[in-house]
């Protein structure tokens, strides 16, 4: 049996930890599989629970929040409902939005939003799956709440004169979203086609929504 | 649950100004060091909350604080900030981090 | 040490505002067993188990100190936080870890690999 690849259908608790190619199993791999495997042996949770749970977190990718902007894009109470409850606006399409509050930054001429979390990483993870590193990364961390242009001019976003950026600390349980702008020319388009133009950077608030091609 | 109080009374309201207090205590502390001291304006009050900073002791953490988005204005807050003088950053905060202002 | 990080020091994680470099667009997809760090957390926190609390998991990931945002990725500072907060809580004793994490090392230490 090949250890590269996720046999999900086998029971090896190992599977999927391979040596580094350049180096053996590091003591924190190591500690991750002797940690699971103590706790299934305590009966805390069974090797289905963490096949599941990661297979969920692997959907979770950013097809929900592309599909919810769409919508808010396509119909002004949907929009409305996603200002001021996300949370039930993801439960309408079926999405579980997780136990915390997430609450939907909308970007406008005037206002052009940008989240991060500088204490840790707080990401809104049951919408847009688990964040990208340099989310995490300590400059992001770091120079997004001080220098949000400057990090917005690495990512190539070009905002237009007078818009007030405003960056959004997400130091409690809130989790947050940007609903970016509609880009022009996208008339008619349908929710799945507008859907393909709103990006995970554009929700983080890094970037505007795609151009149309 | 203890008889009293299980939820501090909410003393800010939007638009109130606020001060954030410069204390520097040890443990899971969840005002940020960047805005201790500083002074903004409660954009929305977010309701009570069990305190993060005993919950990560695994206290209760009650009675449970109200929550606060405060918005600060950039040019506040850092010096020489090198964008535009109407940009902001908005933090939660827990009300016993704050002071009127 | 400046006077300010005398007189007013943040915690290593407390970073808001700090200079650093240009940030890297890095993905880093991550890999199973981190996926899997990310799914222990998600179980122990659910109310069904009330194992883990997510201010606790902060605060633990806090106190690997400073060194571990030079010595650490991501999910080693989360593997370790979670790991230490079920010590702290007895779920699992020191005693136990060091005899599994002895097993697996030999276990897989002599297992082909891909």
């Amino acid at each position: 049996m090949s250890h590269g690849h996720e046999h999900r259908h086998h029971d090896h608790p190992h599977e999927g930890v391979i040596a580094a190619p350049d180096g053996p199993l590091t003591h924190y791999q190591v500690m991750e599989v002797a940690l699971r495997e103590l706790l299934i042996e305590k009966g805390v949770f069974t090797p289905e629970d963490v096949r599941r749970e990661v297979e969920a977190m692997e959907g979770r990718d950013a097809g929900r929040g592309p599909r919810m902007v769409a919508r808010a894009w396509l119909d002004p109470a949907d929009k409305q409902r996603l200002l001021t409850n996300a949370n039930e606006a993801a439960a309408e399409l079926g999405f579980e939005a997780g136990p915390f509050r997430i609450l939907v930054m909308e970007n406008t001429p005037a206002v052009h939003n940008l989240i991060v979390c500088t204490l840790c990483s707080c990401y809104p993870r049951m919408l847009l799956g688990l964040p990208p590193a340099w989310y995490k990364s300590l400059s992001y961390r770091s120079r997004a709440i001080r220098e949000p242009r400057a990090v917005l001019a690495e990512f190539g976003a070009v905002l237009p004169d007078g818009v007030e950026v405003r960056v959004h600390d997400s130091t409690a349980d809130m989790r947050y979203m940007v609903l970016p702008m509609r880009p022009a020319g996208t008339d008619g388009w349908s929710e799945e086609a507008l859907a393909e133009l709103i990006t995970r950077d554009s929700l983080i608030g890094v970037a505007p929504a795609a151009e149309p091609a | 649950m203890i008889a009293g109080v299980a939820s501090a009374a909410a003393l800010f309201a939007p638009g109130d100004r606020v001060a954030v207090r410069n204390a520097w205590p040890p443990g899971h502390v969840r005002a940020p060091a960047y805005i201790r001291g500083h002074v903004g304006a409660v954009v929305r009050v977010c309701g009570p909350h069990p305190n993060p900073e005993e919950l990560a002791y695994r206290r209760s953490g009650l009675p449970a604080q109200p929550l606060y988005r405060v918005r600060f204005r950039q040019i506040d807050v850092w010096p020489h900030y090198a964008g535009d003088p109407a940009d902001t950053l908005e933090v939660e905060i827990y009300q016993h981090w704050l002071e009127p202002a | 040490m400046t006077d300010e990080e005398r007189t007013h020091p943040a915690g290593a994680h407390d970073v808001g505002g700090r200079s650093g470099p240009p940030v890297v667009k890095d993905e880093h997809e991550p890999v199973l067993w981190e996926r899997r760090v990310d799914a222990m957390m998600m179980l122990l926190t659910h109310p069904s188990r009330k194992l883990l609390i997510l201010d606790e998991l902060r605060r633990n990931v806090e106190a690997l100190g400073p060194g571990a945002y030079e010595r650490m990725d991501y999910y080693e500072r989360w593997i370790a936080a979670i790991t230490n907060a079920m010590l702290e809580r007895g779920v699992v004793t020191s005693d136990e870890l060091g005899r599994k994490m002895a097993d697996v090392q030999a276990r897989l230490a002599s297992e082909p690999t891909a």
